[in-house]
């Protein structure tokens, strides 16, 4: 089971540093990251492999979302599937 | 691999459009739990809604935190109630209506449909009873929603039945006087109803259906606009063209929240509901996509046009996407959870008469008008009666949820507050139907109608 992150906010040091600290807590793996900087906002997706991680997945959005709320950014999980739906026939 | 574009489209149309799943309604058959003894019978609705339900609201929520996507309301339909009671010989329905009331509060649903009778042909004791019940039922419960199928493409129109819904409508709106007669909010009549429609008020368990079934409601209003400011100046072909793609994308979300609920409550998957359904908020309105084709407001010239070309452009996208589409699947144009409605009504852009056209070419019809309340019982029937007409003739559903709004007039304003929204009372024809009404009987099906 793959999950998309996606974070978007203003940029700030050590966003993607947090973020992945906190998945390699989790044992989610990062199958893929595209980050960039748009007009002072940071904005990052990132592909991630759900299989082995420790934490349930809701536990997962709820810290994500946490982390999220302590760097002023939205931080979002989502199942890939929401995306391969209504992008993918 | 999904590509960055996509998921930030996605996730704009849920942040900045509004996109949502508007409902997950569970159909559930009470035809297992038919009794000769009323307690008995309320004990096994009860028993069975709640058991049948237990989990809907939990399974809502957990999909909703997997995929990042609102599910608004999740909400319960059963079968039409008159069918279910007929043996307890009861004078009175209203111990049934509880009943649902505290089943739905049970299960943590907002609202639960099936206090209703299908009675386009003719009327048993049981459908009577039910009627004659609505005005109290729907004054002492919150959740439950009523409707009555008074007419079809197949059997006509009974006008007895529209002729005692107008005073039925009278009634509840007297008995919810002192809250803005919201009771009204709650009933709906309808001709050509749908088994299977998922959105309340009008929504029931029909006989053919499975013991439970999971129907699904999208909605994005909101997000047909944003796609419609894109092509601003474009013709009508990349307008519906912008329409079917955006349509495309939304009923798939559907279709995956409802294979997935599906699953999770084992609970075989019914339809998907193409419907556009606003909300009062902001950036959530069918009226406001009128006035992004190119209208002033709704209700202008155009407007009939403008409404087909939507309708018909969600179903061409949406179809494509869904495996089984069904319940009422077309825009709904209520005038008081729309807010560039209400504001049209409110300029004198959109009238009655305009709705009524409108309903030509979608899915519902007059649904939450505010009339004045010293409206007649017999203009409201004529009222229903035209709109049943509509439907039973292009063999379509159409619609009439009206408040005839206690104590107030044209000019005023009522407040029905949350999704409900709020609605200026409309003007309506002064001119009087009652001989036509008074004739009763029933309107013979159309030649059309006749197909075999």
């Amino acid at each position: 089971m793959k999950g998309i992150i996606t974070v978007v906010g203003k940029d700030q040091v050590g966003i993607i540093a947090k973020v992945c600290t906190l998945l390699s807590d989790a044992n989610v793996n990062i199958l893929d990251i595209s980050q960039t900087i748009l007009q002072g906002y940071f904005n990052m997706m990132m592909i991630v492999n759900l299989e082995a991680n420790t934490m349930s997945f809701d536990e997962l959005v709820d810290s994500l979302n946490e982390l999220g709320k302590a760097l002023e950014v939205d931080i979002r999980l989502q199942h890939e599937q929401i995306f391969d739906s209504m992008h993918r026939i | 691999m999904i590509s960055r574009f996509e998921v930030q489209e996605t996730n704009k149309m849920i942040q900045e459009a509004n996109l949502d799943i508007r409902t997950i309604t569970m159909g559930i058959s009470l035809l297992d739990c038919i009794s000769g003894d009323m307690d008995k019978l309320c004990e096994n609705i009860y028993n069975k809604i709640t058991t049948c339900a237990k989990d809907l609201v939990s399974v809502g929520e957990q999909i909703s935190k997997k995929y990042g996507i609102p599910i608004v309301n999740k909400r319960i339909s059963v079968t039409p109630i008159a069918l279910v009671a007929g043996a307890t010989k009861a004078t009175s329905y209203v111990p049934i209506a509880k009943t649902l009331d505290r089943a739905a509060e049970a299960a943590g649903v907002n609202f639960i449909g099936g206090f209703s009778a299908l009675v386009q042909k003719g009327m048993s004791p049981a459908d009577r009873v039910l009627i004659e019940s609505i005005p109290e039922a729907l004054s002492v419960t919150e959740r439950v929603c009523s409707s009555i199928n008074v007419g079809c493409t197949k059997s006509g129109i009974n006008m007895d039945a529209v002729k005692l819904i107008g005073e039925v409508i009278k009634q509840t709106a007297e008995y919810t006087a002192d809250r803005e007669s919201i009771g009204c909010a709650k009933f709906v009549v309808f001709c050509n109803a749908p088994d299977d429609n998922p959105f309340m008020a009008g929504a029931f368990h029909g006989v053919g259906e499975h013991d439970t079934v999971i129907n699904v409601g999208v909605s994005g209003p909101g997000v047909v606009k944003k796609a419609l400011e894109q092509v601003r100046e474009a013709d009508f072909e990349t307008l519906c063209e912008t329409v079917k793609r955006t349509a495309f994308k939304i009923t798939r979300a559907g279709q995956m929240v409802a294979e997935e609920a599906s699953k999770m409550l084992d609970v075989p998957f019914g339809i998907i509901d193409l419907s556009l359904a606003p909300t009062p908020a902001i950036g959530d309105s069918i009226a406001e996509i009128f006035e992004e084709m190119g209208l002033e407001m709704a209700g202008a010239p155009g407007t009939t046009a403008a409404l087909a070309i939507l309708n018909d452009s969600v179903k061409k996208g949406g179809v494509m996407a869904s495996s089984y589409v069904g319940g009422l699947s077309g825009a709904f144009i209520p005038v008081s959870e729309d807010h560039a409605m209400i504001k049209a009504a409110e300029a004198g852009a959109l009238t009655l008469e305009k709705l009524e056209a409108m309903t030509c070419v979608c899915s519902v019809g007059l649904d939450m008008v505010a009339i004045p309340g010293d409206t007649s019982a017999k203009t409201i029937s004529g009222i229903i009666a035209d709109e049943m007409a509509i439907g039973m003739i292009n063999a379509k559903t159409t619609a009439v949820r009206i408040i005839p709004v206690q104590g107030k007039g044209v000019g005023e304003c009522v407040e029905f507050g949350g999704l409900l929204g709020r609605a200026p009372i409309m003007p309506i024809n002064s001119y009087n139907c009652d001989r036509f009404i008074d004739r009763g009987g029933r309107i013979p099906a159309p030649i059309h109608s006749f197909k075999n």
